[in-house]
């Protein structure tokens, strides 16, 4: 993306207002350019010289950078970003005209045959009594460095002479000649040049010696003459210094050379509208006839507009917004086009692209151009359709996952048990407050619905006796609490259980496993009272063996308990190796 | 043994005075007393108290004396009853240093007439000092003299003894439960579980390291959003083709010929392969057609358009030369709509910094279908990027060669307090469906943006290297708390 640089002063002077940042960044944001940085131009000198920055002054010039879209490149300069924000803001457009002037009376511009074989067009015009300040000779210099660097490709598709006319006499010839057989003074230089020397000589100029391949290899360099042979340029390299333009320069000749002839109209258009505003005719330019070798004769620059119909319903089909035709061509008005009701058609907009609009190619950039200025924040979202996956099944599949990872492998065993098997066997106390019962059971394996997943787990490690130890198991599951709070009386709750069963009890690995567990989940281990993460303090649960347990306290509230299994409990299972056990509720963690 | 005594002992007495007479009552040895005394008082089952007292050992040359007479004895004797022997005859008999003592100590007790000739001035002489170091050994007191004079001798030093008077502990029990570090197989095969007592664990700090595999950060973002993708009904395009021609590219795009992303400064173009070895030539003539002169309502971009310029291969710098492909495709079968992704690597030919990679992951989606609108477009945004965590959305209008409207999508950063830029999106140009053949009705509206950015700002990384490539802490992945975008 192109940047610009231009002073602040300047540019709100332009738009007739003064605005905060907040403010300029926000139209620049609606209108689709971004101000990129504000600095002071002796800050970009510091920067640039790699200086301590000075502390900036109340009277040094505030400088915004702004970013532009590559494909604006009439916007390139103070001047034509202030029109198209002025125009945004709703003032009336500029409309620019080619003086009207008899063939006979304009200057002319020959080509010879030669050019074709590197550098085959030139377009030209004329700003006529023009006056420059220094800023804005400073911007016509930036804008032509701009175009260079951007739509010239480095001047390969095409390159701009600027001159002061008054020292010049018409026709000019644009020619190609051997290097050997052109001679001049360059810019910037007092000595003459013959053409092959002075590309030697550029080989050491750190800006121009990357322009040199474009014409270096060839037979012919291309060369614009005046009637007396003054050599105003030898394009895209250098112009002479004879016809160098100055702060009192009134009439100003332009000339673009190109191997792409669309871009260099675009280029020269650009530029002589873009400067017609210090024109003694404001926004007005003088053209130049270009007579071709072969007779073939046009005149420049063509400030025609080109005129588009677009159907009304392609841009509300296409925008997904209502809008009636003076809608739409009051919208446009703000974006530099002029459109009007078609003659052909009800529902068609005809819509007159001006010279500086070069963007423009298709229907659907009138249509984006609505869009903007509607306001693309304004308009209505539709959704299309889409599934919401749930949270906590998601949670859990991913935790499922990580565990695997840790090298447990997954069970998947019944919500049913019997009460004992919650109960008595966990050495715990049927407190009547917690599971639900059962009312018809048909065998005493389903009496209750599991209150922890620590019956399953234990049923399949004791049968799975013979099995290679250790034993490391898991499983993601729910369990059901009797719940005053819902209208069945009762509430699932999901869970994990891990267990170790080996020669050892294995409580270091559960333990590890646990850290892992909230590692994963994001969470710190901090110290105990410490409500921002987790820690783990001894408890007292019948199942597990004392002073080999302990509580996990997350985020203030405990979510679960690890330990050795009560051996008594391994016993009532049927498990001859110790174990350890780990319990938490997930859900804690959405 | 001495630990079953001493806490057999204090179940029915109060006390244990004295710690060596206990051993010697117990024929114990008083040292393995001392040991099971301080390793219970440790864990607190009695209560220890420091005695001390000062006793007499003898010295190595007392230990001599004791068992073999002191030398004045031993000279003694070895003179005859009667008469006399030469005193270097009398050397012979002894050893040096019992030679030498005994001379002087015999002499001194005028037990013996020394000169050239020695002989024995009394017929019998008793061995006091060997009874007193003998006494002084078996631990009975001797007189204070004595002392004295064996102390003078060196035969004898002090030596401070000590000993424990014992009482019943807080945690008394007439029998010592084990202390474990971890319950085991045996323990629960002997049923001594119940007597384990186990070390104290320290829940202040964490358990050892897990042993544990690992997913990289940037694929487990990847997969959530490929979850998202696929409940917005989005099919996945197939993305493992790296080699792409400018063709597909850029110029089946709308990325005219001049443009700067074509640019050897910002594409990897090929040495080898170099280009491309066929392309669709009718629809190469329709894409050659459309940037030269335009068509299907475009004033094209009124150049000439080089088919060398479309042969040059290159690493894709875009999935979008995928969905090119893919959109072809569609175009050639009767109509139907289809929303498509892809999250895969892309290239571009920049300088490593933190924030630019030569390679990264482009995240793309796009709907195709009959009227679609910049409404639809939003409506997904705001859909897909919810699911990210962002639903404070806003879009500038932008530049793309190929999508018109274009819409930079911008998220309300709460830990940045600013608006932060997220992606890209628009609508594709006529000028690139048209000529793939698809009815003018059918729009496809597209967004991209890259896999690392959002990462970055999840998982709060601020340099590109420290999230993807070799130079990747492995703790860092390691660490990495699961991706839960898509949760929320």
């Amino acid at each position: 993306m192109p940047t610009v640089s231009v002073g602040r002063d300047r540019l709100f002077a332009a738009l007739g207002r003064s605005y905060t940042q907040e403010e300029f960044d926000e139209l620049c944001f609606s209108f689709g350019i971004e101000l990129d940085d504000v600095t002071t131009e002796k800050a970009i000198i510091s920067k640039e010289k790699h200086l301590e920055e000075d502390k900036p002054s109340a009277d040094d010039e505030i400088i915004y950078k702004i970013e532009i879209p590559a494909n604006r490149y009439d916007l390139l300069s103070l001047e034509g970003l202030a029109e198209a924000l002025r125009v945004f803001n709703g003032e009336k457009k500029i409309r620019y005209t080619v003086a009207l002037i008899p063939k006979e009376s304009m200057l002319k511009m020959h080509v010879k045959k030669e050019t074709s074989l590197i550098r085959p067009f030139v377009v030209c015009a004329v700003l006529r009594g023009i006056t420059f300040d220094e800023a804005s000779y400073n911007s016509f210099i930036d804008l032509q460095d701009k175009l260079h660097q951007n739509i010239c490709r480095k001047r390969t598709l095409a390159a701009i002479g600027t001159h002061d006319l008054d020292t010049l006499q018409g026709p000019f010839t644009y020619e190609a000649l051997p290097p050997t057989d052109i001679n001049f003074i360059p810019l910037k230089q007092v000595k003459n040049f013959r053409a092959d020397e002075l590309m030697e000589f550029y080989k050491s100029d750190e800006k121009l010696t990357k322009f040199l391949h474009i014409i270096e290899n060839s037979s012919v360099f291309p060369v614009i003459y005046d009637s007396n042979r003054t050599v105003l340029s030898l394009p895209p390299i250098i112009n002479g210094a004879h016809s160098a333009i100055t702060l009192k320069t009134k009439n100003v000749f332009i000339e673009c050379t190109a191997t792409d002839l669309t871009k260099a109209k675009i280029v020269l258009n650009t530029m002589v509208t873009t400067f017609s505003i210090y024109c003694e005719r404001k926004f007005e330019v003088e053209p130049v006839e270009v007579i071709s070798f072969d007779g073939n004769s046009s005149v420049y620059p063509d400030l025609s507009e080109y005129t588009m119909e677009v159907p009304l319903s392609y841009i509300t089909g296409s925008i997904g917004v209502p809008l009636e035709v003076d809608e739409v061509t009051n919208l446009l008005k703000r974006m530099q086009l002029n459109a009007e009701k078609a003659g052909s058609g009800a529902s068609n907009i005809s819509v007159s692209v001006p010279p500086t609009r070069s963007d423009i190619l298709h229907p659907c950039d009138v249509m984006e151009d609505v869009a903007i200025a509607y306001g693309y924040n304004n308009i209505p979202k539709r959704k299309l359709s889409s599934l919401r996956p749930l949270p906590l099944n998601q949670l859990s599949d991913l935790i499922r996952s990580e565990i695997s990872m840790n090298g447990f492998t997954e069970v998947l065993t019944w919500i049913l048990c019997s009460k004992k098997e919650i109960f008595e066997m966990l050495n715990r106390k049927d407190d009547k407050s917690t599971a639900v019962i059962i009312g018809n059971p048909r065998s005493s394996d389903f009496e209750v619905v599991r209150t922890s997943l620590m019956p399953g787990m234990l049923k399949t490690v004791g049968h799975n006796k013979d099995h290679p130890k250790p034993i490391k198991i898991y499983e993601v599951g729910d369990v059901v609490l009797l719940d005053d709070t819902k209208d069945v009386g009762a509430t699932n709750r999901r869970l994990l259980a891990a267990l170790y069963c080996g020669a050892n009890s294995g409580f270091e690995l559960i333990h590890s496993l646990v850290d892992r567990i909230m590692e994963v989940m994001g969470t710190p281990f901090v110290s105990i009272g410490d409500k921002s993460g987790y820690y783990i303090e001894l408890s007292e649960e019948p199942e597990f063996l004392l002073g080999r347990q302990a509580k996990i306290i997350y985020k203030g509230s405990r979510i679960g308990t690890f330990g050795i299994v009560h051996p008594e409990v391994l016993n009532n299972f049927g498990i001859p190796d110790p174990c350890s056990f780990l319990e938490l509720n997930i859900e804690s963690f959405l | 043994m001495a630990e079953d005594a001493i806490l057999g002992y204090l179940a029915t007495h109060a006390e244990i005075p004295d710690s060596e007479q206990f051993a010697t009552q117990h024929s114990l040895h008083h040292n393995e007393v001392v040991n099971v005394i301080k390793s219970l008082h440790g864990f607190r089952y009695i209560d220890a108290h420091d005695i001390k007292r000062e006793t007499w050992v003898l010295t190595d040359e007392g230990k001599k004396y004791a068992a073999d007479g002191s030398p004045e004895v031993q000279l003694f004797l070895a003179l005859p009853p009667q008469g006399s022997i030469s005193k270097d005859e009398l050397q012979k008999k002894l050893d040096p240093s019992v030679f030498k003592i005994g001379c002087s100590q015999a002499g001194k007790n005028k037990w013996v007439e020394m000169g050239k000739q020695v002989s024995r001035k009394v017929q019998h002489v008793e061995d006091k000092v060997k009874d007193l170091l003998i006494r002084v050994q078996s631990g009975q007191a001797i007189g204070k003299d004595d002392i004295n004079s064996l102390k003078a001798r060196k035969l004898i030093v002090a030596q401070t003894w000590k000993g424990y008077s014992v009482r019943k502990g807080p945690n008394y029990a007439p029998k010592r439960k084990k202390v474990a570090t971890d319950l085991t197989r045996e323990n629960l095969q002997r049923g001594d579980w119940k007597e384990l007592e186990f070390k104290e664990y320290n829940f202040n700090a964490k358990g050892p390291p897990a042993e544990s595999g690992h997913l990289h950060p940037l694929l487990k973002v990847k997969q959530q959003l490929k979850n998202i993708f696929l409940q917005l009904g989005f099919e996945e395009m197939p993305t493992n083709n790296f080699v792409e021609s400018s063709f597909w590219n850029f110029d089946a795009l709308f990325q005219p010929q001049q443009h700067p992303a074509r640019d050897s400064h910002d594409t990897f173009f090929l040495e080898a392969p170099s280009t491309t070895r066929e392309l669709p030539e009718d629809y190469v003539e329709l894409v050659k057609h459309v940037h030269e002169s335009g068509g299907y309502g475009s004033r094209g971009y009124m150049y000439d358009w080089k088919r060398e310029e479309a042969n040059k291969n290159l690493l894709r710098t875009h999935t979008t030369a995928v969905s090119t492909r893919m959109l072809y495709a569609l175009a050639k079968q009767p109509f139907s709509p289809k929303r498509y992704f892809s999250i895969d690597r892309v290239f571009r030919n920049e300088s490593v910094d933190r924030t630019h990679l030569a390679e990264f992951h482009q995240i793309e989606g796009l709907v195709c279908d009959r009227g679609l609108t910049l409404g639809d477009l939003i409506g997904v945004l705001n859909d897909f990027f919810s699911r990210l965590g962002m639903s404070k959305l806003r879009f500038k209008p932008a530049y793309n060669p190929y999508t018109e409207p274009s819409m930079e999508i911008f998220s309300y950063h709460e830990g940045l307090k600013k608006w932060v830029e997220i992606g890209n999106s628009g609508m594709f140009r006529p000028e690139m469906l048209l000529p793939m053949g698809f009815p003018e009705d059918v729009r496809v509206i597209a967004w991209g943006l890259s896999l690392e950015r959002p990462t970055m700002i999840l998982y709060g990384i601020d340099n590109i290297r420290d999230l993807f490539g070799h130079k990747v802490d492995l703790s860092l992945i390691k660490r990495n708390p699961i991706c839960r975008l898509g949760i929320n």
